[in-house]
C-alpha cells in the first residue's frame, strides 16, 4: 500500500495535526508500514458477516429524565487556558 | 517488612489492629522515596493526602466504626483514571497540568472504601504502547532488570507491584495493557470481562475495548480487587447488569476435570523458546492436578492484531479529538487563527506514537477507506468472537502465553512500531472478544526475566479463571519471589 | 430565458429541540438561556473520561414525532459519531445517527393555493445540539449551555418547488410537533430552525442542478426570503453562463441576500462510525402502539371533520386547527353546542382577540370550551340577546364562571314576557307623543328611539325582537 505525502497531509489536516517537515517524511514511512500491516485483513474473504460494534449484547440503556444540579462554573472552567466572562475564549472564528 | 505484605495479609493485620494504616502507608511512601528513583513507576506521589487519609481511617477504626475490609489499604492508580483534585496526565504533555473536577466511578469506590491513594502511575501516553517508553515524563524500568522495559501500557502499575511500591494497583487494558506488563514484571494482572468495571472517568483510548483491572502480588489479591472494582454503574452505558459474586469463593478449589484448550497458533512461530518451555511446564502442572489440556486449532488469530490496530486507532482518533487546547490541557503559545491553535496545540501536546495512531485511525475512518478498514475490522471482530464461542462450547478455559517474548531492552523497539505492535499478539484477541483473562508468572527465562501465562475465560466467568489460576499458583515452583532492588 | 423557465428544487433539514426536562446524555437541565456555562457538567462539556447515557424521553419524543409524520420506525436503531473540529463542539464529534435513524419514510401534507401537496420525510434522527459562539472584537467566547440539548433532525425529500411551500411546510411541521407535544417550537429561542438545500434546473430537465445549502435559519419568513433570493441568484448565475458552486451560504437578513460562507474547510469528511459508548435502541411493537395511541388526533383529520361535521369553511377550520389548544377548546365547545359554527365564530372573533400568539398555543384558558358552547346555546334558546351575550362573555373571561351562573347572578335573563312587555310598551308610547307622531308621520327611524326607551325601562333585558314586534303592532294600531 503506497501512501503519498499528499495523503499524509490531508489526513493530518483532518486530524488537526501540524506535522513538521521531518515528521511528514517519517509519518509517510510509518503510515505505509502500518497500513500495509493492517491490510492483512483484506486478504480475508469475508462476505457479509455482520460487523461487531459492541462486544456484549446490552440494549436500551436509558437515563431517567430527572434533572440534577449542574457543575459550579468556576470548577468547570478551572482547567481552561483562556477564559473570559465565564466563557472559554478562542481566537476569532471567521464565518 | 510491611511493604512486602499482600492485600489479604494487610487486611487481617489492620482489622486485628496489629498495624495502623498510617504505618502501612508510611512504609510504602518511604520505599517509594528510595526505590522509585530507580524504577520510575509513579508520575505523581500523593504523600500528604495519603497520610492524612490514613490517619483519618485509623481514627475511625479506633472509634470502633464499622469499616470496609479495604479501609486503610493503600493503592496506586494508573494515571488515566480521573482523580478529583489530583493531577491526571495520561503521561502526556497534553494533560500536564490537568486536574479533573470529578472522580472516576472506580476512584469514588476507592474513596468510599476509605482506601489510601498513594499516587498516579506511569504509562504509555494515552495508554498507547507496550513498553511505557511512550510516557512524556520518564521511562519506567523493569524491577527484575533495570535495563529492560516493564511492558505497557500499564507499566507503572505493574512495576509498582513488582517493586513493592504499592500492595496493588489499577491498570487499564485495551489490547493487553494490564496482562503484558504483568507478564514482563512477574505479577498477576487481570482484565475483567468488558462491562464488568465502570469506565466512567477512565480517559478513553478505545471505548469498545478499554477495561479497568487490577495488578496484584497473587491471585487471592486479584479476587479481592475484583470484589472492590466490579459492579453496575448508571454512568456507563456499557456497564453490564450482572451480579458481582464474592470472587474469593472460587479460590482453594479442586480443578480436577477442568477442560483447558491450548491453541497451537499461540505456541508456534514467533514465540520464544523459553516462553514455550515455561508454558508447557505449566501445562504439566495443571495436568498433574487433574485438568485436561487439549491442543486445539484456532482460526482467525492472525487477523486479530491488524483488526485491533484499526479499531483501536479509529476510536482513539475520535476520543482524542477533544484535546484541542481550548477547554483544558496544553495550548500552543504561537497561533493566529483557530485552525493553527488546534494544529499547533495538538502537535506540541501529543507524542509520536499517539500521532501515529490518530493518523491511522483518521485514515481508516476517512471517506473511501471505511469499508476496507474499519468495517472490515469490525467484521473480523465478529469472526474472532465466534471462534472463542466455539472453543468455549467445549472448554472451560483457553491457555496461552501472555506475550511472545519476555521483556526487551529499553529502546530496543522504539523505532519500529510494527515490531512493538507484535508484542500484543497474544492479548488483543481477548479484548476484541470482550473476554476476561489473567496473566500470572509461570517462571523465568535464561536472563532471569519473568514469563507470563495467560488464562482466558468465558464472558463474566472470571470465577473459573481465578479458580484455575489460584490452584496453579499454589502448585507452581518458582526460583525467585521478588526482585532485588 | 428568464426566471419562469426554471424549476426550483428544494429540500429541508429542520432541527427541533425536544422538550425534555434534561439534556440528551446528562442530568443537566434542558433550559433556554441562563448565564454562560451554568447549565453544564463534565459530560455535556466532553471532559476526558466522561461517558454519555441516553435520556429515554428523547427516544419516545423522536418516535412520536415520527409517528405524527407517518414515518416507519427502525426498531433496531443506533447512534453514531460525526467527527469535526469546531469550538462549539467540545468533544470534536457530535453524537448523531447515520445509517439507522429512529424514523424514516414519512410524509407531511401541505395545502398550497387550495391544492394538497405531499412532502416526503426521508428520516428523523436524534442528535445533540452544539454550544453557542459569541463573536466579540478580538475573539470568540464559547458558551456550552446549549451543548447536549436534545434535537431531532427532520430531513425532507427534495419535494419543494416554490419558496412559498417552504413557509407553509414549516408552519405545518411546527403545528404537528406541538400537537405531538414533543417540542416547544419557540422560534425566538431557536428551538426550531432549518437548513434549506436549493438547486434550480430548466423546466423539463430531469437531472438535478448543483445545490447550495443555507444553514441555521430560525424564522419561517427568513427561510422563504432566503429561498427566493437564492433561486434568483442561481438562475442569474446560470443565465450569465456561470456555474453554481456547491457550498454553504448564510442568509443575511439585514441586507436581504445570501452570502457564501467560504469556509477554507475541505469538502467535509465526517468519518461517521458507530458510537461505542452508547448501546443500540430496540423498540418493540407494543411500545410503538402505546406511543401512537397517546398521540392526539392530528390537524389534518380534525380539519376534515370540522368541515364535514360542523360545516366550517376551510379557512375557519385552518385557523382553529393551527393550535392544538384552540382546536381542543373548540371541540369542547362544539360538542355541547347546538350551533358549532357559532362557537367557531366566537373563538375566531372574541377569543383570539384576547390572546397573544403564545397564549393561543399554551397555558391555561380563562374560560372552558364547554362554557362557550353553553353561551352560544343561551343565545340560540333566546335566553339572552346577542348583545347581552357579549357582556356575559366578558364576565366569563374575567371570572371564569359559567354563562348560566353569570346570567343568574347578574339577573341578565332576557325579558320575554309578552304581557309585561306590552304594558311597558303602552306606557312608553303614552309618554312619548312627539316621537310617536314622528313615526306615524313617516319617520320610521323614530322607532329606534322608542326601542331605546323600552330597553332603558327594562334595564336592557327586554327581548329585542319581541319589543320591535310589539312596538310596531301598537303603533300600527294607532294609525
Amino acid at each position: 500500500m503506497k501512501i503519498t505525502r499528499e495523503e499524509v497531509e490531508h489526513v493530518a489536516h483532518l486530524a488537526r495535526l501540524n506535522l513538521t517537515e521531518a515528521e511528514k517524511i517519517q509519518m509517510t514511512k510509518d503510515m505505509e508500514a502500518i497500513i500495509g500491516f493492517a491490510d492483512q485483513i483484506n486478504a480475508l474473504e469475508i462476505g457479509d458477516v455482520i460487523p461487531t460494534a459492541h462486544v456484549i449484547p446490552i440494549n436500551n440503556v436509558f437515563r431517567e429524565d430527572v434533572a440534577r444540579p449542574s457543575m459550579d462554573r468556576e470548577k468547570l472552567l478551572r482547567n481552561a487556558p483562556n477564559q473570559e466572562n465565564g466563557c472559554y475564549s478562542v481566537p476569532k472564528v471567521v464565518e | 517488612m510491611l511493604y512486602q505484605k499482600s492485600v489479604s495479609q494487610l487486611q487481617h493485620m489492620l482489622q486485628n489492629k496489629e498495624v495502623t494504616s498510617e504505618e502501612v502507608t508510611q512504609s510504602y511512601l518511604d520505599r517509594i522515596e528510595v526505590v522509585d528513583k530507580k524504577v520510575g513507576a509513579y508520575i505523581t506521589v500523593a504523600t500528604e493526602s495519603a497520610l492524612a487519609t490514613a490517619r483519618s481511617v485509623d481514627k475511625k477504626r479506633n472509634k470502633g466504626e464499622v469499616l470496609s475490609p479495604f479501609a486503610g489499604i493503600p493503592i496506586g492508580i494508573k494515571d488515566n483514571m480521573c482523580t478529583e483534585g489530583l493531577r491526571t496526565t495520561c503521561a502526556s504533555k497534553m494533560l500536564d497540568h490537568y486536574v479533573p473536577p470529578f472522580d472516576a466511578t472506580i476512584v469514588n469506590k476507592i474513596k468510599e472504601n476509605d482506601m489510601i491513594i498513594l499516587g498516579k502511575l506511569n504509562m504509555d501516553e494515552f495508554a498507547m504502547g507496550s513498553s511505557t517508553e511512550n510516557s512524556a515524563y520518564h521511562v519506567t524500568k523493569n524491577p527484575w532488570h533495570l535495563d529492560y522495559v516493564p511492558g505497557g501500557s500499564s507499566g507503572g502499575s505493574a512495576a509498582a507491584v513488582a517493586a513493592e511500591l504499592a500492595p496493588f494497583t489499577l491498570g487499564s487494558d485495551t489490547g493487553g495493557s494490564i496482562r503484558q506488563p504483568a507478564h514482563y514484571c512477574g505479577v498477576v494482572g487481570m482484565k475483567p470481562t468488558y462491562g464488568r468495571v465502570s469506565r466512567y472517568g477512565l480517559i478513553a483510548f478505545a471505548s469498545s475495548l478499554d477495561q479497568i483491572g487490577p495488578l496484584t502480588r497473587d491471585v487471592r489479591d486479584a479476587a479481592l480487587a475484583l470484589n472492590l472494582i466490579c459492579g453496575h454503574d448508571r454512568m456507563d452505558s456499557s456497564s453490564a447488569f450482572v451480579d458481582t459474586p464474592d470472587f474469593t469463593t472460587y479460590l482453594d478449589q479442586d480443578i480436577k476435570g477442568m477442560r483447558i484448550a491450548l491453541p497451537r497458533e499461540f505456541m508456534g512461530e514467533g514465540i520464544a523458546e523459553d516462553v514455550k518451555a515455561s508454558i508447557l511446564k505449566a501445562v504439566k502442572v495443571l495436568e498433574h492436578m487433574g485438568a485436561i489440556v487439549d491442543e486445539v486449532h484456532m482460526e482467525m488469530t492472525e487477523y486479530a492484531l491488524p483488526s485491533y490496530y484499526l479499531i483501536s486507532s479509529a476510536e482513539a482518533s475520535s476520543n482524542l479529538a477533544r484535546f484541542d487546547g481550548i477547554k483544558y490541557g496544553h495550548q500552543a503559545k504561537d497561533y493566529d487563527t483557530l485552525v493553527e491553535l488546534y494544529k499547533q496545540s495538538r502537535d506540541e501536546g501529543f507524542g509520536a506514537e499517539v500521532k501515529r495512531r490518530i493518523m491511522l485511525g483518521t485514515y481508516a475512518l476517512s471517506s473511501g477507506y471505511y469499508d476496507a478498514y474499519y468495517k472490515k475490522a469490525q467484521q473480523v471482530r465478529t469472526l474472532i468472537k465466534n471462534q472463542f464461542d466455539l472453543l468455549f462450547a467445549e472448554y472451560d478455559l483457553v491457555l496461552t502465553p501472555t506475550g511472545p517474548t519476555t521483556a526487551f531492552k529499553l529502546g530496543a523497539k522504539v523505532n519500529n512500531p510494527i515490531e512493538m505492535y507484535l508484542n500484543d499478539i497474544c492479548t488483543v484477541p481477548i479484548n476484541i472478544a470482550g473476554l476476561p483473562a489473567i496473566s500470572l508468572n509461570s517462571g523465568f527465562d535464561r536472563m532471569g526475566l519473568p514469563i507470563g501465562l495467560q488464562l482466558i475465560g468465558k464472558g463474566f466467568d472470571e470465577g473459573t479463571i481465578l479458580k484455575v489460576a489460584h490452584a496453579y499458583e499454589q502448585a507452581r515452583v518458582l526460583d525467585k519471589v521478588r526482585p532485588e532492588l | 430565458m428568464g426566471y419562469e423557465d426554471y424549476e426550483i428544487v428544494m429540500g429541508l433539514e429542520v432541527h427541533s429541540e425536544l422538550k425534555t426536562n434534561t439534556k440528551i446524555f446528562c442530568d443537566c437541565k434542558n433550559e433556554f438561556g441562563g448565564e454562560p456555562n451554568t447549565h453544564c457538567c463534565p459530560i455535556c462539556t466532553g471532559m476526558p473520561g466522561t461517558l454519555p447515557v441516553l435520556n429515554g424521553k428523547v427516544v419516545e419524543y423522536a418516535i412520536k414525532a415520527g409517528l405524527a409524520t407517518h414515518c416507519k420506525i427502525n426498531q433496531f436503531s443506533k447512534q453514531d459519531r460525526k467527527n469535526y473540529f469546531y469550538p462549539d463542539l467540545p468533544k470534536a464529534y457530535q453524537v448523531s445517527q447515520f445509517d439507522l435513524p429512529l424514523c424514516y419514510e414519512g410524509e407531511v401534507e401541505i395545502e398550497v393555493e387550495g391544492e394538497i401537496r405531499k412532502i416526503g420525510i426521508t428520516r428523523i434522527h436524534i442528535e445533540e445540539d452544539a454550544g453557542k459562539l459569541n463573536h466579540e472584537i478580538g475573539g470568540t467566547l464559547v458558551d456550552y449551555n446549549r451543548c447536549g440539548i436534545p434535537l431531532i433532525e427532520i430531513v425532507s425529500e427534495p419535494d419543494f418547488r416554490s419558496p412559498v411551500e417552504v413557509g407553509i411546510y414549516m408552519e405545518k411541521l411546527r403545528t404537528i410537533l406541538l400537537y405531538a407535544d414533543v417540542s416547544d417550537c419557540k422560534m425566538n429561542e431557536g428551538s426550531l430552525r432549518c437548513d434549506v438545500n436549493l438547486s434550480v434546473r430548466k423546466k423539463g430537465v430531469k437531472i438535478l442542478g448543483t445545490r447550495t445549502e443555507m444553514k441555521n435559519i430560525n424564522s419561517f419568513s427568513f427561510a422563504v426570503k432566503a429561498a427566493e433570493y437564492e433561486a434568483k441568484r442561481q438562475i442569474k448565475v446560470l443565465e450569465s453562463g456561470g456555474t453554481i458552486i456547491q457550498e454553504t451560504r448564510r442568509w443575511d437578513e439585514a441586507k436581504g441576500i445570501t452570502v457564501s460562507m467560504r469556509t477554507k474547510e475541505e469538502a467535509h469528511d465526517y468519518r461517521y462510525f458507530p458510537e461505542p459508548d452508547l448501546m443500540p435502541i430496540i423498540t418493540t411493537d407494543e411500545q410503538i402502539l402505546k406511543w401512537k395511541a397517546s398521540l392526539p388526533v392530528m390537524p389534518d383529520v380534525r380539519k376534515a371533520s370540522y368541515m364535514e361535521d360542523y360545516g366550517l369553511g376551510s379557512k375557519e377550520a385552518d385557523i382553529l386547527v393551527a393550535s392544538r389548544k384552540m382546536a381542543d377548546f373548540f371541540e369542547a365547545g362544539a360538542s355541547c353546542s347546538k350551533n358549532p359554527k357559532a362557537v367557531a365564530n366566537w373563538i375566531i372573533s372574541e377569543v383570539y382577540s384576547r390572546l397573544n400568539e403564545d397564549e393561543k398555543e399554551q397555558g391555561p384558558m380563562p374560560i372552558k370550551g364547554e362554557d362557550l358552547g353553553n353561551l352560544v346555546n343561551l343565545i340560540e334558546e333566546g335566553t339572552i340577546s346577542g348583545k347581552m351575550a357579549k357582556t356575559v362573555f366578558e364576565k366569563m373571561w374575567q371570572t371564569g364562571k359559567s354563562p348560566a351562573t353569570i346570567v343568574e347572578e347578574e339577573g341578565l335573563k332576557q325579558n320575554s314576557d309578552e304581557d309585561a312587555l306590552r304594558t311597558i310598551a303602552t306606557e312608553v308610547l303614552n309618554n312619548n307623543e312627539k316621537i310617536v307622531a314622528d313615526y306615524l308621520g313617516g319617520k320610521e327611524a323614530a322607532i329606534q328611539s322608542l326601542m331605546g326607551q323600552m330597553m332603558k325601562a327594562t334595564k336592557g333585558k327586554a327581548n329585542p325582537k319581541m319589543v320591535i314586534d310589539l312596538l310596531k303592532e301598537l303603533l300600527e294600531a294607532m294609525r
